[in-house]
């Protein structure tokens, strides 16, 4: 495929004397479905939020193929905030805005300011929302206000905000973290899905090992800001596990909460 | 020998009587200074009361029984005493209209301050603290100042009260409206943002669906304190109710204060419940 490829290269990112992600590089093949594991405060949502740039890089750098993604600003960084679509634990939509809305946000970099901020949208992006909600069951829901309905069911919402984006990539920050297991497997589906059938790279945070190794093509983990795992589900033996999470972690018990 | 955690609470504990006292002695000298720059002493105040008994008792309006419902004619009538309601009438809508469109102008003002003047959304320190200061000082001139200024400018009429009001408005909405935003559930602006839209956008969809019901309720609360500036600001000659109650103040027509007193305590109730039922309608639009 000749599909970009993200790099990064000595990402670091640090909170005054901490230093929450330490010389990270990875190289991230399109298509790939990636889930980056790792005990609490390893680093893994500022990772993420760097390759967003929801947070600035403290050294380092991030490139997509030929596109150096740290230098950008304005509305080149908008332009790549949409190519790369995020999802939040706790799904970060409007609650007092219709789910229809919410999924339209998704359009916003898509039209001009003055419309937009109108909450003009045309008529397909309109079928474009609805076509996303029906692919994900959520059709019937499409006026409800986003507050009102389930966690399982807001998750879903955002991943369809995030495919009208027209994402490269898909950022997932423990997408399922606040779910029970069975929404949880509902949102883990829908994320496999849009990897298989829309091609799109997924990289994803998660504290559940079990999660990781059932969805995910590549493992990386993390610990102390570090990676200290890189590899296929099946190479990670119980001895690489404990020594991600620490002695302590024997085997069947999960790993702490994020 | 005491246990020395003993002795340790024992002298914080004697420290903090000291501080106490201390700093109570100083209040109370603060105290009496101010009573002595401003001549509050308590002999003043009884030789003043007696004299306040006196005005009220002159702006008792003469009514008689069996002229009471009389015309604008019969002495001792309703009417006798309200003779000019007609004019009163629509001073008093002036005022009112005064207040409506300086607070509305005024909250527009603070609205478009409020989100830079947010910490949370500041797109930088430096405009967040230019904000933050043009509020204070729109918020630190009382309306009856920028009256005096005003109408010297603009000449004697509502203009110059609508203007003053509506000056300070901006600056007392929109510190009240920076703090709701500043409370705002900051998950939404992060969805937002991290799907390619703007500050603007941010915003529009993130924040103002929140804080809208607040900023509804605050600028009512304001409107009912407006109405108040409004009747009075009349007395440096920025129009409404204020002017003509000003003139009858100073020409002692005892009868014609009483009656323009009790229209506006009337009108004002009336305003605050109207407003008191809309604020709590507001406050149940809050939840999502
Ligand atoms: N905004 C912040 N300010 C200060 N420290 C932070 C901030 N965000 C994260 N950290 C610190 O960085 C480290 C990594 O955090 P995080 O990326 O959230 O880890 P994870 O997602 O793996 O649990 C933690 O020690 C955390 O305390
Ligand atoms: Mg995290």
């Amino acid at each position: 495929m000749n599909e970009p490829v993200l790099h990064l290269r000595g990402l670091t990112r640090r909170f005054g004397a901490k230093v929450a992600v330490d010389d990270v590089t990875l190289d991230i093949p399109s298509g790939q479905m990636v889930g980056i594991i790792g005990p609490s405060g390893a680093g893994k949502s500022t990772l993420l939020r760097m390759v967003n740039r929801l947070l600035a890089p403290s050294a380092g750098s991030i490139r997509f193929g030929e596109l150096e993604v740290t230098a950008l600003s304005g509305r080149a960084l908008r332009d790549w905030r949409t190519r790369c679509a995020m999802i939040f634990q706790q799904f970060n939509l409007i609650p007092r805005l219709d789910v229809l809305t919410n999924v339209l946000m998704g359009r916003l970099n898509h039209r001009p300011v003055l419309t937009s901020l109108l909450g003009l949208f045309s008529a397909a992006e309109r079928a474009m929302a609805l076509q996303a909600l029906e692919r994900f069951d959520l059709a019937d829901v499409a006026l409800v206000r986003a507050g009102r309905i389930s966690g399982g069911q807001q998750q879903r919402v955002a991943i369809c905000r995030a495919l009208l984006q027209e994402p490269r990539l898909m950022l997932a920050d423990e997408p399922v973290a606040s779910l029970d297991p069975r929404n949880a497997k509902v949102v883990m589906d829908a994320l496999r899905r849009i990897n298989r059938e829309d091609g799109l790279t997924v990289l994803c945070n998660l504290h559940d090992l079990d999660v990781a190794r059932d969805y995910c093509d590549r493992i990386v983990a993390m610990r102390e800001g570090r990676i200290v795992f890189d590899g296929r589900p099946d190479t990670l033996t119980e001895a690489r596990v404990r020594g991600i999470y620490g002695a302590d972690h024997g085997a069947g018990t999960e790993p702490a909460l994020t | 020998m005491t246990p020395p955690f003993e002795t340790a609470w024992q002298i914080r504990r004697r420290a903090r009587l000291l501080a106490g006292l201390g700093w109570g002695g100083v209040l109370l000298a603060c105290l009496l200074l101010s009573a002595w720059v401003s001549e509050a002493y308590p002999a003043a105040l009884l030789a003043g009361l007696p004299r306040v008994g006196e005005y009220f008792a002159k702006l008792v309006p003469t009514l008689h029984w069996a002229t009471l419902f009389g015309g604008t004619k019969a002495e001792g009538s309703l009417a006798y005493w309200f003779y000019r309601l007609d004019s009163w009438a629509w001073l008093l809508f002036e005022t009112s209209q005064m207040a409506a469109l300086a607070t509305l102008g005024g909250a527009v003002g603070g609205l478009l301050l409020c989100f830079p003047a947010a910490a949370n959304l500041a797109p930088n320190r430096a405009v967040y603290l230019l904000c933050r200061r043009l509020l204070e000082l729109f918020r630190s001139v009382p309306d009856l100042v920028y009256a005096l200024i005003l109408v010297w400018a603009f000449g004697v009429g509502p203009l110059a009260g609508i203007l003053a009001i509506g000056l300070h408005t901006v600056g007392a909405t929109g510190k009240l409206f920076a703090e709701v935003v500043e409370n705002a559930d900051m998950q939404p602006w992060e969805g937002v943002r991290a799907a390619g839209g703007t500050w603007l956008h941010g915003v529009r969809f993130a924040i103002l669906p929140q804080v809208l019901p607040n900023f509804l309720s605050y600028t009512l609360l304001r409107f009912e304190i407006n109405v108040r500036g409004a009747t009075v600001i009349g007395f440096v000659g920025a129009g409404g109710i204020g002017q003509e109650l000003y003139q009858v103040i100073s020409f002692n027509y005892y009868e014609e204060i009483s009656a323009i007193v009790l229209l506006i305590v009337l009108v004002v109730a009336a305003i605050d419940l109207a407003s008191e039922r809309l604020r709590g309608w507001a406050a149940g639009q809050g939840t999502p």
